[in-house]
């Protein structure tokens, strides 16, 4: 796990396995395992830092005062000693209430001014629509005509975007530590985050509002590129057609991470939140009503457009219809991917 | 000014402790008796004190790896769900003020039970229905929600979470009338010559943390119901599709469950202010200070709650009320920690058990009080928000703070609530691998948590992996000792010496009496003519003292 | 604030051989302020609970101003005027009953309860004519609610109105028929004649929980039936 930090960041998006589709490296420091990719990130670490000086004076004053006074006031071995009558002293009772209060007041509008800058999103900022559901994000760019991605947000470097969220189903938080932001990402109403990327890279993305089973699954990516290369980038993403080269098959993979299938569908047998792919075709499975299926092309058409009207039992209706976000072409495909997974 | 001592066991055997007064399995189940009810609550809350204890560690045996081991997603969101849960409705909230508060409040006050002793022993079958129901729902369906039951998740989720929130419901009201008790015990029974200003600080802090329990938990109870009626009826209060807002749960919930974690803690600081006095020989050093942060903490606890949802999406405003508020807490807590480490000042310190627990405390404590401040800083509590650090925060508050509180108030008590003394030796090897075993558990957490590591994942980026097996293995090492400090103090009660009245050369009334006391506990009403920290190995001529 | 509980010496004598004395107390004066401030307490929480639904209420209100106004015109102003006066009358009948037993007129108790108790079962009756007739035209909470296969369209989002109406006058009800049933064993206990002018906190009490009822019921009334 440790070699992950050293390794480049493009070598290791080649190398994620396909059942954890969000594990970039996190950073090259041995000191700390998150990067600082926003100037709210590089802002906030200096007020932590602050933060931590204060709390480290505070804290070993404090605890070297009682390890000297439980040392210098230990109790005689035989008998007590006299002990002091000293019941208060108001002098340095103010002291001690007016300094932390100081310090809580510096602390409490420097973490103000950061906050505003945080909530306040420039007006040239670049939209892009944030959709959770149970497990995955969908992100989708105004500016390109009918791309959504699932866990995968790509942004130019030094350019503001302004994230639109809402969730399908319950609450959600989207957060970015490499930028240091989250906000919970509610149903029935929207909410904003906006932040400008200054360092190139693949920074994690995970949700943070506990949202169910496979709420550990729900962590995706974030692609940050140069400007110049943001346009292409973010075309070649979008695009999903099956190339002149591709199969059937592979072309079926790259449709199943980009519904973000894995989160709760494998390929090693393990059943999650939904069945497994492995062996999936063709089998025999048994419904809630007691009526039997088998696993075919009309089957598991019918359950990536109409999830819930058929489920096996032991299964509960969780899965999100991808009716309007897949074409035939890349059903059919999914279809030979799953066929494939014996 | 002259001690409120009564002079020692004036009328030694005469009458039989509580313990054997009465006979019989009936004599408990019906018992009116404080103290009996006490043990009652003390034998509860350790019950499910192990229970979830228990599910803490089979959590932190998942986690030694990154991806999934020995739990299935849904098994580890319910084993996480029951460990907060039973920890916090049925452990920590009745922990102090129900097993320890029952047993000491008379007592300390000089009367010979609670004002409404038959109201107490409703309380304990209203504690034990809800029990029932939590279990209920852990046998049937489980529960998967968090201890916080967010909407509109736990409308929507499968699982039994009317059982359980049932369950929760009724535990609130045995908060409101064991609250409700002590409100009217401190005001009405005590003693003669006891007024404000002589009773002892853990009196101070069961009052103030009553006063939160009545004032907070109703709304509590309404919250709950308004989330049973949505779950069966759907009436669309907080449900999203049916034109309701979740969020608005969130401040339900927070409105209680905040005033909440300080019903946790404050009993807490009245056994630490008991512990240094005594085990130093000192007077506690002010007083009025500790005495009224208290309850400027009770005070303040009611309009914090919005820091729970910085960011929910809450107003910018809301955002920086909130965050102030929440700093305004942080002024009375440390005003509260600087005074007992003054108080150890020109002490005579004796090294036993329940003093090592409250140096332990002030250590983890203070740790536990100083990340709170992060956590109020509005900017960043959004990047710390749901993460590894408040996990670690809030156990530094609720383990190191409440807990440790609590194990060495039970050893300051020990003596007098079973009459055994305990092997000390064995006391001070528990609270060293308690105290080691829980700082490597969640100081590392911190880390974890400013890196990035969410809460409630039972699967994780590799990256994390190191620091998650160091805390696990503390996880052992804090286990182990509270197996042994369980072991030992079991022990005692079979093996160990017979208690002296006064084993610690304590000046609050509870000492006075014989150890275990009698059932109207004491002899004949003590008479209080001075402060409950007027130790005889003061020396008074040695400075000027202005009373 | 002083020493502020019971340890004067008045009454001791008579208190030594009061059999309503219970063991823990030392003087009834200290048992009656106890139980007062105990009520008083109880009395602050049952506010606050109601205050959360209150609270809803008025979030309720603060989104759906119109539908709540037209929701409302189906709720029956009279029934609800009706109750109103009920209650107020029993609050009246109550409060006559404890002054009746601090002249220690243990009878006239009696009565006063009896004629509480009907005002209670009067509102309850009322209040039973009105479910009834909710439920016939569907107009239930939640998921329940089917107004509209009856007949009756209302805009926007009733059945949330309709869910906390229940909620509220629900929640009142069953501290209303708590209220009947702890009246009844009041009657009773006066029946024996445990009650005299030394000792009638337990009806002060029960007169302090009704007033309560009533008090809440005069906020329930306007807000869910003249909203406007």
């Amino acid at each position: 796990m440790l070699f992950s930090l050293l390794i480049a960041p493009a070598a290791a998006e080649a190398a994620l396995p396909p059942s954890n589709p969000g594990t970039p490296p996190m950073s090259d420091s041995p000191w700390s395992l998150l990067p600082a990719a926003s100037a709210n990130a590089e802002a906030l670490d200096t007020l932590y830092i602050f933060f931590w000086i204060l709390c480290g004076v505070a804290f070993v004053g404090m605890i070297g005062v009682q390890a000297y006074f439980m040392w210098k006031y230990k109790k005689p071995a035989h008998g007590h000693a006299k002990t002091s009558p000293l019941t208060h002293n108001g002098k340095l009772e103010f002291i001690w209430s007016a300094i932390p209060t100081v310090f809580f007041v510096i602390l409490f509008i420097w973490g103000e001014v950061e906050y505003m800058k945080q909530v306040t999103p420039p007006p040239d900022a670049m939209d892009v629509r944030v959709t959770g559901q149970k497990w995955s994000w969908t992100i989708e760019y105004p500016e390109v005509k009918g791309c959504s991605l699932t866990n995968d947000l790509y942004v130019p470097v030094g350019q503001p975007m302004r994230l639109t969220m809402t969730s399908v189903d319950v609450i959600h938080s989207f957060y970015l530590p490499a930028f240091r932001l989250k906000k919970d990402v509610v149903p029935g109403r929207y909410t904003v985050l906006w932040f400008e990327a200054t360092k190139a890279g693949l920074y994690p993305l995970m949700c943070t509002e506990y949202c169910g089973d496979e709420h550990s699954s729900m962590v995706g990516r974030v692609h940050v590129v140069p400007q110049e290369e943001y346009q292409a980038v973010l075309a070649k993403a979008c695009e999903l057609k099956q190339g002149d080269a591709e199969t059937a098959e592979d072309f079926g993979a790259r449709v199943v991470t980009r519904g973000g299938c894995a989160s709760c569908h494998t390929t090693d047998g393990t059943v999650k939140t939904g069945p497994s792919f492995k062996g999936l075709f063709g089998k025999t499975e048994t419904l809630a009503d007691g009526s039997t299926i088998t696993v075919d092309e009309n089957y598991i058409r019918e359950s990536i457009l109409e999830p819930n009207a058929k489920i096996v039992s032991g299964f509960s209706p969780q899965m999100p219809s991808f009716a309007g976000r897949f074409d035939d072409k890349q059903i059919a495909a999914l279809i030979a991917y799953i066929k494939a997974q014996k | 000014m002259s001690t409120a001592v009564q002079s020692q066991d004036p009328h030694p055997a005469v009458e039989p402790s509580y313990l054997v007064s009465k006979r019989g399995l009936m004599s408990w189940l019906v018992t009116v008796d404080h103290k009996r009810l006490g043990l009652m609550y003390l034998a509860s809350v350790m019950f499910f004190f192990l229970i979830a204890g228990i599910l803490a560690i089979v959590l932190r045996t998942e986690l030694f790896t990154p991806d999934q081991d020995f739990m299935s997603a849904q098994t580890y969101n319910q084993v996480f769900t029951l460990h907060g849960a039973i920890m916090v409705f049925l452990f920590i909230i009745p922990s102090v003020p129900a097993a320890l508060g029952n047993f000491l409040l008379p007592l300390m006050l000089g009367a010979k039970d609670v004002a409404f002793p038959r109201l107490n022993l409703l309380s304990f079958y209203v504690y034990s229905v809800a029990a029932v129901f939590l279990i209920v729902a852990i046998l049937t369906s489980g529960l998967d929600t968090g201890w916080t039951f967010y909407t509109p998740y736990s409308t929507s989720t499968g699982t039994a979470v009317i059982t359980a929130t049932a369950g929760v419901f009724i535990a609130g009201f045995s908060s409101i009338l064991t609250g409700l008790n002590f409100v009217v015990t401190v005001h009405k029974m005590r003693a003669p010559g006891m007024n404000w200003n002589r009773m002892p600080l853990f009196v101070w802090a069961i009052y103030s943390t009553a006063v939160i329990q009545v004032l907070a938990t109703p709304v509590l109870a309404i919250t709950l119901l308004l989330l049973i009626v949505e779950r069966s009826l759907g009436i669309g209060i907080f449900d999203p599709a049916m034109g309701g807002d979740p969020v608005l749960f969130q401040h339900f919930f927070w409105f209680y469950s905040h005033p909440a974690v300080y019903i946790m803690i404050l009993p807490g600081f009245g056994i630490i202010s008991e512990i240094i006095t005594v085990h130093s020989r000192k007077h506690i050093f002010g007083y009025k200070a500790i005495a009224l942060s208290s309850v400027a903490i009770a005070v303040i606890s009611f309009v914090v709650w919005g820091h729970h949802l910085f960011v929910s999406g809450q107003s910018e405003l809301a955002g920086v009320l909130f965050s102030f508020l929440t700093f305004a807490v942080g002024v009375p807590t440390a005003i509260k920690v600087f005074s007992w480490v003054a108080t150890l000042y020109g002490g005579s310190i004796q090294y036993n058990t329940a003093c090592w627990y409250g140096m332990a405390f002030l250590w983890t404590f203070t740790v536990g009080g100083l990340t709170g401040l992060p956590l109020s800083t509005l900017a960043i509590d959004v990047h710390l928000h749901d993460t590894y650090f408040v996990v670690a925060h809030f156990h530094y508050v609720m383990v190191g703070g409440t807990v440790v509180a609590f194990i060495g108030g039970l050893h300051h008590w020990w003596p007098k609530m079973t009459g055994r003394m305990f092997n000390e030796t064995a006391g001070k090897w528990g609270c060293l691998l308690v105290f080691v075993g829980f700082n490597v558990t969640f100081m590392t957490q911190f880390f974890l948590g400013h890196q990035g590591m969410p809460r409630r994942y039972y699967a994780y980026l590799p990256e994390y992996q190191v620091m998650h097996q160091v805390s696990t293995i503390g996880s052992y090492i804090l286990a182990l000792g509270l197996l042994w400090t369980l072991i030992y103090l079991l022990h005692s009660l079979w093996k160990g010496d017979k208690a002296p009245s006064n084993p610690w050369g304590a000046v609050t009334l509870e000492w006075q009496t014989q150890s275990p006391p009698i059932e109207h506990n004491f002899h004949e009403t003590p008479h209080i003519h001075g402060s409950p920290y007027d130790f005889p190995e003061i020396d008074k001529s040695a400075g000027a003292l202005h009373h | 604030m002083s020493n502020d509980h019971a340890h004067a010496p008045a009454h001791v004598d008579d208190d030594e051989h009061n059999p309503h004395l219970a063991h823990h107390f030392d003087t009834m004066g200290q048992q009656t302020a106890s139980a007062k401030l105990g009520m008083w307490l109880f009395l602050a929480t049952e506010i606050l609970m109601f205050s959360g639904l209150f609270l809803a209420y008025f979030i309720l209100r603060m989104f759906y101003p119109e539908m709540v106004l037209e929701a409302h015109e189906h709720l029956s102003k009279w029934a609800g005027g009706i109750n109103t006066v009920v209650l107020l009358s029993s609050s009246y009948t109550m409060a006559l009953g404890v002054r009746s037993i601090q002249l220690g007129d243990a009878k006239k108790l009696r009565l006063m309860l009896v004629l509480t108790m009907l005002c209670g079962c009067i509102f309850m009756v009322v209040k039973y004519f009105e479910y009834s007739a909710k439920f016939e035209h569907g107009m239930l909470p939640g998921k329940f609610y089917s107004a509209h296969l009856h007949g009756y369209e209302i805009e926007g989002l009733p059945h949330i109105f309709f869910g906390v109406y229940f909620l509220m006058t629900g929640l009142h009800g069953v501290h209303v028929v708590i209220g009947l049933a702890i009246m009844l064993w009041m009657f009773i206990r006066a029946g024996r004649g445990e009650f005299s002018a030394k000792n009638y906190v337990a009806i002060e009490n029960t007169g302090l929980y009704w007033h309560l009822v009533d008090l809440v019921w005069i906020f329930l009334f306007p807000l869910l039936y003249l909203v406007k």
